[in-house]
């Protein structure tokens, strides 16, 4: 494959289709700069303002942009929250769709045949395969991306975490529990306060 | 299409892993696989849903046994060997032979930021009001459209119903077609028993259905 996708390089550089320092930024891009700590912003205001929340809730895609986030792959989001009642997973059965502007480019496992397959028929399977048992009375609700609405989870915020602030919250918020796969992590105490 | 990509509900694939570390790439190709079917998909040449058309028509067991990025890459290459920018000679030289074809747009190093912020939107104006409301019993039709389609083959003639309204959006099928009309777009929740009756932990799917996918139910 290297030697098939360099040689595919050079002639579409060579043919003036691709700027290499376009392909280098693209990369930098998703590399470096995008990724599950933006996701994780949106989730911990939302927990912490109360207001952010239900705009969140109501208008996902204006309230995830007011951080800073938007654009390709997370044009039109919709945020679902988990509750003690109600837990949602995301999947795309089709391809690999995924809320790239705040959780970046999907992991291997999200893409794979595995998880493609059987998040829609047996979820809790599925969960299990994370390590992570819902109660029988918890309904769980799969959202197949077949279109282009993006869907982020807000996870359910840890106990014993009253008077957190925004940044120590979303050190709590893993991309897994932002697709629904995971919960957020349950804190064993309280970071210190920076001096 | 009812192809191999669509994936939901299929069993044997085995347990979900996930990978220690998760490296974002895995070679340095794959980095240059991504960043290339970006840039190109920015010289608007073609649609999205022609790239997903592309990769999904990949021969059945070619794309079951390749990589992610893989597949990106032989749809990369199918979609410019089609539409003439490259011919298999050039490909395989790594060098080009003949002149290059006029494309709408280059994606330049100044051009990326304000591109991937902008995105491609789908949402478009519509005349007219769309049939169906929140709360509404819907059913899927019965389709088995040859060309691209995102409606999965599990939740076809289903019952369901609707719980979100999304506008109109450029509508998938159509649009790998080369014809961009939208479409009404709706959430259509559909209960785990009927789309597999016991045999499922799911208390219920939600898919993302164009109206065209829907009658009421």
């Amino acid at each position: 494959m290297d030697l098939r996708v360099r040689a595919l390089e050079s002639l579409l550089v060579e043919k003036g289709y691709v700027d290499p320092k376009a392909l280098d930024l693209l990369i930098e891009t998703y590399e470096t700069r995008v990724g599950p700590h933006n996701g994780a912003r949106v989730v911990a205001k939302a927990w912490a303002d109360p207001k952010y929340r239900l705009w969140l809730l109501d208008d996902a895609t204006a309230a995830i942009a007011s951080l800073g986030y938007s654009g390709r792959q997370g044009e039109h989001m919709v945020a679902l929250e988990n509750t003690s009642r109600v837990h949602n997973m995301v999947v795309c059965t089709l391809c690999s769709c995924y809320p790239w502007s705040v959780l970046g480019l999907p992991p291997v496992w999200y893409k794979s045949a595995p998880y493609r397959s059987r998040a829609v028929i047996d979820p809790r399977g599925v969960l299990a395969d994370f390590g992570v048992t819902l109660p029988d009375d918890v309904e769980l609700r799969v959202w197949d991306s077949t279109a282009e609405i993006r869907y982020l989870v807000v996870p359910e915020r840890p106990g014993q975490t009253d008077g957190w602030t925004e940044e120590e919250l979303a050190i709590l918020v893993t991309r897994d529990s932002m697709i629904g796969t995971g919960r957020a992590l349950v804190p064993a105490r309280r970071p210190p306060a920076p001096s | 299409m009812n192809g191999v990509h669509d994936m939901g509900g299929m069993q044997n694939f085995g347990s979900v892993v996930p990978e220690a570390g998760e490296p974002r790439f895995h070679a340095a190709w794959e980095r240059r696989a991504f960043a290339l079917t970006l840039a190109m998909g920015g010289a608007r040449v073609w649609n999205l849903d022609q790239t997903r058309a592309a990769r999904e028509s990949l021969p059945p067991a070619q794309y079951l046994a390749s990589s992610y990025y893989q597949i990106w890459v032989d749809g990369l290459i199918t979609l410019m060997l089609e539409r003439g920018l490259i011919t298999r000679e050039e490909l395989a030289e790594g060098r080009m032979h003949d002149p290059p074809a006029q494309i709408p747009n280059v994606v330049t190093a100044d051009k990326v930021a304000a591109a991937l912020a902008r995105g491609s939107p789908t949402e478009r104006p519509l005349a007219g009001a769309a049939r169906f409301r929140v709360g509404d019993a819907v059913r899927t039709k019965v389709l088995n459209t040859p060309t691209h389609t995102r409606l999965p083959r599990y939740c076809r003639d289903k019952r369901g119903t609707v719980t979100m309204t999304h506008g109109a959006h450029v509508f998938a099928d159509a649009n790998a077609r080369g014809q961009g009309e939208p479409q009404w777009l709706y959430t259509v929740r559909f209960e785990g028993s009927e789309l597999w009756g016991s045999d499922t932990s799911a208390a219920a799917v939600h898919v993302d259905c164009w109206e065209p996918y829907l009658e009421a139910g």
